[in-house]
């Protein structure tokens, strides 16, 4: 499933003293099989975009009394947004938006703090049992073990544990296990490693690269780490003040240091180091993944010698 | 926490590093009697702490915690900051002159009437700092306080908190996750299962990657760098500047 959004704006609040404008006119495309990265700091509209992707946030045009906006004589015609999740066209009020969430499958930002029922076995089965109400119980107990044991926990083990009872980690991996179930084409997931320990962080990130592919088609993250986007991501959005400004792999992205600085955006690491080499008249040409990074810098000293 | 001896001098900025389950929370609640020591004592200022000075040692020592939105009481910037100073009973002039102080060292002065649920979480956080230091703790313990702030609240808040240590001569415990943040620290202590195992400058312990890793972290990002390209045959030290990195990879390659 392609998403293709076009022209998408949204205003929170209109006509009142807080109207704040969070999307403007923000065209996108993610592709099918991508790990797609959004970045940009508090307050730049990423959630807000991500919101739209399974019809949280819906269209002015899906909705109940929208009028089309009429053209003017002489004016441009008005600018009509529209976005499609793979055959879902979100812009009609007809959409079969159950169906699209069962896609489209959303991990909010400390997912954790959403786990409500009594067994990891329940909380995991909970979404499975709205979306597919005539599954057989023999198949959703497969499909809640499948789900368990592909982010790492053993089945036999936790399944009637208290959610509450486990460690942040572990309670993280059976919030996405509750969202991956339904075998979601497109995953997307809020700041998935945000305030966990750095292993954790990176057992994460291992997870999500293991359901990339066979699980999930699509993987999408929204974080503020570039470091974490430098190493996962095959293409990056950055998002300011409602617009998009860059959709690059990071290769391309990470060599705009200062544009990024400007955007008050940090750079990662590698980058950093590319930029201090630079200075010292040495070029490295790496994709600023940690180990492109010591490739090529190692690579400088093969072809000198 | 069995058997844990540690001393935090006056004006020290101390880092406790350690995985989730380590202890490190708990040691932030023994610091301020939010927890008493089933077995041994904490002193505070060569007083040890019990039910009965509990509230006069609070003053002393601060804490701010992890999330922004469970640490506000007020609607308004100034009550919320005044909230403590209010609690221990000033005089209102003087709370007027606790709620200014505070605002300024965290840098919020302009934010006085504003609403608190208007604010980024980064302000939300230093707000909760002021609202500490209203009191005019000596001792000041962020347990995780930049966890949840994206990386422009982490450095406004660790700003703040380098200048209070600097300026103010307050001492400083800050348990994190970061390990960048734990190199602006004087001294660093590693927690494992309730113990201390690792102490020394930052720097030090960054250079025992091994014994870290045993204890599940992770070096910073920058030392990882260092290790694989020594691995690699490249002369370069244990460091974590990037500027010294780039020099030593510079002086490797021209005396290949």
């Amino acid at each position: 499933m392609t998403i293709t959004a076009e022209h998408l704006s949204y205003v929170y609040h209109p006509g009142s003293p807080f109207a704040a404008k969070a999307l403007d006119d923000v065209s996108l495309t993610i592709e099918e099989g991508e790990f797609f990265g959004i970045i940009g700091h508090t307050g730049s509209g990423k959630s807000t975009f991500v919101k739209h992707l399974n019809g949280l946030i819906r269209l002015p045009s899906s909705q109940k009394h929208y009028k089309k906006p009429k053209a003017k004589k002489g004016m441009p015609s008005p600018v009509v947004p529209s976005l499609k999740v793979g055959e879902y066209d979100l812009s009609s009020r007809k959409t079969d938006f159950y169906g699209l969430r069962k896609k489209v499958g959303m991990v909010f930002q400390y997912p954790e703090a959403q786990l409500f029922a009594e067994t990891v076995f329940e909380d995991v089965a909970f979404g499975l049992k709205n979306f597919e109400r005539d599954m057989k119980e023999k198949e959703t107990e497969a499909a809640v073990k499948a789900a368990i044991e592909v982010v790492g926990l053993d089945y036999a083990a936790v399944k009637d544990v208290s959610p509450f009872d486990l460690s942040g980690g572990q309670k993280r991996r059976v919030a996405i296990a509750g969202v991956i179930v339904t075998k979601p084409e497109i995953l997307v997931l809020d700041e998935p490693a945000a305030g966990l320990d750095p292993l954790g962080k990176k057992e994460i990130m291992a997870l999500l690269h293991r359901l990339h592919g066979d699980w999930c088609k699509t993987v999408v993250i929204v974080s503020h780490d570039m470091d974490e986007i430098a190493e996962n991501c095959t293409r990056a959005a950055v998002f300011s003040e409602g617009k998009i400004v860059y959709a690059l792999p990071p290769k391309e992205l990470f060599l705009k240091a200062d544009e990024l600085f400007a955007l008050g955006l940090d750079i990662p690491l590698t980058a950093k180091l590319r930029l201090a080499l630079l200075k010292r008249g040495i070029e490295t040409d790496c994709d600023f993944t940690v180990d492109s990074f010591v490739d090529a810098v190692l690579k400088k000293r093969g072809g000198a010698s | 926490m069995k058997n844990f001896d540690l001393d935090i001098e006056e004006g020290e900025f101390l880092a406790v590093l350690g995985h989730n389950g380590s202890g490190k929370s708990t040691l932030a609640r023994l610091m301020n009697g939010l927890l008493l020591p089933d077995k041994g004592t904490v002193e505070v200022f060569g007083t040890a702490l019990t039910e009965k000075n509990l509230y006069d040692v609070r003053r002393n020592v601060g804490v701010v915690f992890q999330n922004p939105d469970n640490q506000t009481v007020s609607m308004l910037v100034e009550d919320d900051v005044a909230f403590g100073a209010e609690n221990v009973g000033l005089t209102r002039e003087e709370i007027g002159e606790r709620i200014a102080f505070a605002l300024s060292a965290v840098g919020m002065e302009e934010y006085r009437h504003a609403t608190v649920a208007r604010l980024s979480g980064g302000q939300k956080q230093r707000i909760a700092i002021a609202g500490v230091l209203a009191l005019k703790p000596r001792v000041l313990v962020l347990d995780e306080s930049t966890a949840m702030l994206d990386p422009r609240g982490r450095r406004e808040i660790m700003d703040v908190v380098l200048r209070l240590n600097r300026e103010e001569h307050i001492t400083v415990v800050l348990i994190t996750h970061f390990m960048e943040e734990a190199l602006l620290s004087s001294r660093a202590v590693v927690m494992n299962r309730g113990e201390i195992v690792m102490q020394g400058a930052p720097s030090d312990i960054f250079e025992r990657h091994e014994e870290l890793l045993t204890y599940n972290l992770t070096l910073p990002r920058i030392g990882e760098i260092c290790k694989k390209l020594q691995a690699g045959g490249m002369n370069v030290p244990d460091t974590l500047d990037v500027e010294i990195l780039a020099e030593a990879i510079a002086a490797s390659l021209r005396s290949s």
